[in-house]
């Protein structure tokens, strides 16, 4: 270890402080940082600090999203291979798949990182791991048959828009993510929405129907799947937003490290429970009859809810406004599925739509909190008055 | 009892290197050393010159902006050095100790008789002012003020924190009759918290309001028991006086003699001898703590809200902590993998201390990361036990919107009540120093 060590500190000499590579410390921090956890002591404050940080985080974070991911991959296969009424092994579904979908996820994180990268040596400051998370989340969340060229755009346009532009890490407004897929949404309708573009290669094999449960129901037509296969995720959909199940696991990462906000996804959970019931009992089209726990099931709803809306920058940050957000955002995305058939998915708009309302929702609740103290002022000077 | 304070939200971070319960009287040093840096906001104007002699209470400098405000020789001796830093700034005014102290008389004084405008000259002659601090702002109080109350915390919660009944132990006279001098000062009330879990003599002392303290650090911290107690609002003046400051003050009513003696824990895992000390105030820390390495950080304080002495320094002015933990300058290869390096304490559940609560740690200085963005919400909260949104407030504090800070309690904190969210937060955000600053800022703009 120490060996390699030096190693590094001497390939690292010519970024130090004075030397003539100094501006671009940050790219090379990046990689170093990776491997070893600096030898930085505390300057200032507290002398002991908590082993916490932000890479612990973020990657707690992308090990949650592994479930999903990895049975997404197996989905991709497993909807392409079956709509062609060939024999195939799980292996040949893997197989599949992880050629459909490895390449979305390195063409995301070359697009985002690079863009990164570029911003923190500009800025002066060091390569922020959030990316870590938003280049996986990105490809995670688009139909598999997606050009590279246009997932490398989308990418381009949430870090560059969505997050740079407003400052960076930490400062953005909407969860990057799903920037990313509400730009390809809206400028490559074709290719992210209708009933060919879920399953690899729907558009050539003509026959079949790969359409989403969603989609099937805002055209007033039967679902064939029963609630277990909605539960277990071998379903049409975006790649790796199938599996409740696998999403599940991901939820009980996050929620057991403390990580995400359990806050969040009880609220959503309570809000989009609350609101497909209510269709239930209205119960005036195909998508206002479907049960209220299998609403819960299909389309990106368990997705959105664990691992977008508890993106903790974008969303509510005080403990009250979690709640609110959370139960809005489950309240706006069956309303937006049961109401709006041109957009089936609701789960994408409701959340873009709190995230802009989340600083909104923070302030009232902080304004609780000044108004008490501000009573208690006056109650003060009126008593010594 | 009524006045129970029961703290929830907080932590304990349970540490290697506790002091034993053994006083002992450390060597006498040599050196001596009073730092204008400790009074945080003081410009000192110097009375004594290099060379001259003093005695114990004699001024060696006085506050430029209030010249009312004196400070005083712990000991007494030759002013050996005035130490100066960047700027010409004042950092020690050394004072060669003589073998055994004179003291300068102040006369010993009948406490009952005494009006509060008396005491404060006596208290302001005798350098013994430098004691009273004010909220907000955690700095020297301004004599002029009247206070709304007064509040001693005789209860330390901050990791190996020295243990205050032990410490005043012996000097039960004394801290009864500073309370009986400073309860003076105001006519609202002057409070005392003590640990609820503890039965001494504290909690017999006469002329205050007792208050019952339980819950994790920082229950311990005076700022967070006024919060509990009788809030600072806007305009508000409130006085904090240590405890054993408080039976220095005693003593010198008493005696008329400016006594620094104090009884400090030396604890760490590096503390050749983890035990208490009597000593005085602004005594050079080396010949207490005995020969320790060079990776070893000493820290005047406990180790939340101490100060690096670095290995010449001096004991500061309102410690009763001298922390020694290692320097944390290694490198821990993909230390940032979670549930890596378990030994390293957190109250994040990324890592498996969490599983053993009364585990005890060694801990040293490393950042465990670096500095990032404000990303993860939640964490700050859970530490801060006070009704105000600490993340909100140091943003504020971070763009300086002076009616935002006051609207979120600014008068309400002091950089110690945001020593744990410095040691919890990602991001590794300083927030300590970012609160000293933006308290600054509101001496400023609204005094």
């Amino acid at each position: 270890m120490s060996s390699l060590r030096k190693k590094i500190d001497q390939l690292k000499k010519p970024f130090n402080k004075g030397e003539k590579l100094e501006k671009f410390a940050p790219a090379f921090n990046a990689f170093d940082t990776f491997l070893f956890v600096p030898n930085h002591t505390t300057k200032k404050g507290a002398h002991i600090r908590d082993a916490v940080d932000l890479k612990r985080t973020m990657i707690t974070v992308v090990i949650a999203l592994l479930p999903a991911l990895i049975y997404g991959i197996y989905n991709a296969g497993y909807q392409h291979l079956s709509q062609l009424g060939e024999a195939f092994t799980t292996m040949d579904a893997f197989a599949h798949g992880a050629w459909k979908v490895l390449p979305m996820v390195a063409v995301s994180y070359i697009v985002g990182l690079g863009v990164e990268f570029i911003f923190a040596i500009y800025r002066g400051h060091e390569v922020n791991e959030g990316f870590l998370v938003t280049g996986l989340l990105i490809p995670m969340i688009m139909p598999v048959d997606i050009p590279l060229w246009m997932v490398a755009v989308s990418v381009a346009f949430a870090v560059l828009i969505g997050k740079e532009a407003f400052g960076g890490t930490g400062m953005n407004i909407l969860n990057p993510a799903l920037t990313a897929r509400a730009f390809a949404f809206f400028a490559y309708p074709t290719y992210m929405s209708g009933n060919k573009v879920w399953v690899s290669d729907a558009s050539t094999v003509d026959a079949v129907s790969g359409e989403t449960i969603l989609g099937t129901l805002a055209a007033g037509k039967e679902v064939a799947y029963d609630s277990w296969t909605m539960f277990s995720g071998a379903i049409p959909g975006s790649i790796a937003e199938t599996s409740t199940l696998w999403i599940l696991v991901g939820a009980a990462i996050l929620i057991l490290t403390g990580v995400g906000s359990w806050r969040i996804m009880a609220g959503g959970l309570i809000g989009g429970a609350f609101m497909a019931f209510l269709f239930n009992l209205w119960g005036a089209n195909s998508l206002m009859t479907f049960p209220w726990i299998e609403q819960l099931l299909v389309g990106g709803f368990a997705f959105g809810l664990v691992f977008m809306a508890t993106d903790p920058v974008s969303a509510a940050q005080t403990l009250k406004g979690k709640w609110i957000y959370g139960i809005l955002i489950g309240i706006f995305s069956i309303m937006i599925r049961v109401f709006n058939p041109a957009y089936p998915e609701g789960v994408m708009l409701a959340i873009l739509l709190m995230n802009v309302f989340a600083p909104t929702i923070d302030h009232y609740v902080i304004q609780a909190n000044v108004k008490r103290r501000k009573k208690r002022l006056s109650a003060t000077t009126a008593k010594s008055v | 009892m009524s006045n129970d304070i029961k703290i929830r939200k907080g932590l304990n971070i349970k540490l290697k290197g506790e002091a034993e319960k053994i006083i002992s009287d450390a060597p006498r040093s040599k050196n001596f050393a009073i730092k204008p840096t400790d009074f945080h906001g003081v410009i000192p104007k110097m009375v004594v010159k290099e060379g001259e002699s003093v005695k114990a209470g004699d001024t060696i400098f006085y506050s430029k902006y209030s010249d009312k405000v004196k400070f005083v020789s712990p000991v007494s001796g030759t002013l050996k050095e005035i130490k100066r830093g960047a700027k010409r700034r004042i950092l020690e005014v050394i004072i060669e100790a003589d073998s055994t102290d004179t003291y300068k008389d102040f006369g010993a004084k009948d406490v009952e008789g005494m009006s509060a405008e008396a005491i404060k000259e006596h208290m302001l002659g005798s350098g013994c002012w430098s004691f009273v601090k004010q909220r907000p702002y955690d700095i020297i109080a301004n004599p002029d003020d009247t206070p709304k109350a007064i509040f001693i915390s005789g209860m330390a919660t901050a990791p190996l924190a020295a243990d205050i009944e032990f410490l005043l132990e012996k000097r039960k006279e004394d801290f009864q009759l500073g309370v009986d001098v400073i309860s003076k000062l105001t006519e609202g009330k002057t409070h005392l918290s003590v640990d609820k879990r503890s039965a001494s003599f504290l909690t017999d002392t006469k002329g205050v309001e007792l208050h019952k303290v339980s819950g994790p650090h920082p229950a311990g911290n005076v700022g967070v028991q006024i919060h509990h107690i009788d809030p600072v609002n806007a305009g508000e003046r409130v006085w904090v006086i240590n405890p054993e400051d408080v039976a220095i003050i005693g003593s010198l009513f008493k005696t008329g003699k400016f006594d620094a003696t104090r009884v400090v824990a030396v604890v760490g895992t590096e503390a050749p001898k983890a035990q208490y000390f009597r000593l005085k105030l602004g005594t050079d820390v080396k010949d207490v703590i005995g020969e320790v390495s060079t990776d070893v950080r000493i820290i005047s304080g406990d180790v939340l809200t101490g100060d690096n002495i670095g290995h010449d320094g001096f004991l500061g002015f309102y410690h009763n902590t001298i922390s020694l933990i290692p320097e944390g300058n290694t490198y821990r290869m993909l230390g940032w993998l979670p549930f890596k390096d378990n030994n390293i304490p957190s109250m994040s559940k990324t890592s498996l201390s969490w599983l053993f609560p009364d585990k005890k740690y060694k801990v040293d200085t490393n950042l465990n990361g670096e500095e990032r963005a404000l990303v993860v919400t939640g964490e700050m909260e859970k530490v801060m036990p006070m009704d105000i949104y600490p993340m909100q407030l140091l943003k504020e504090c971070m763009v300086q919107n002076i009616e935002k800070m006051e609207n979120l309690g600014i008068y309400e904190v002091a950089p110690e009540d945001f020593a744990l969210v410095d040691y919890v937060n990602t991001s590794k955000v300083e927030a300590q120093a970012i609160v000293r600053e933006a308290l600054d800022i509101m001496i400023k703009e609204v005094g």
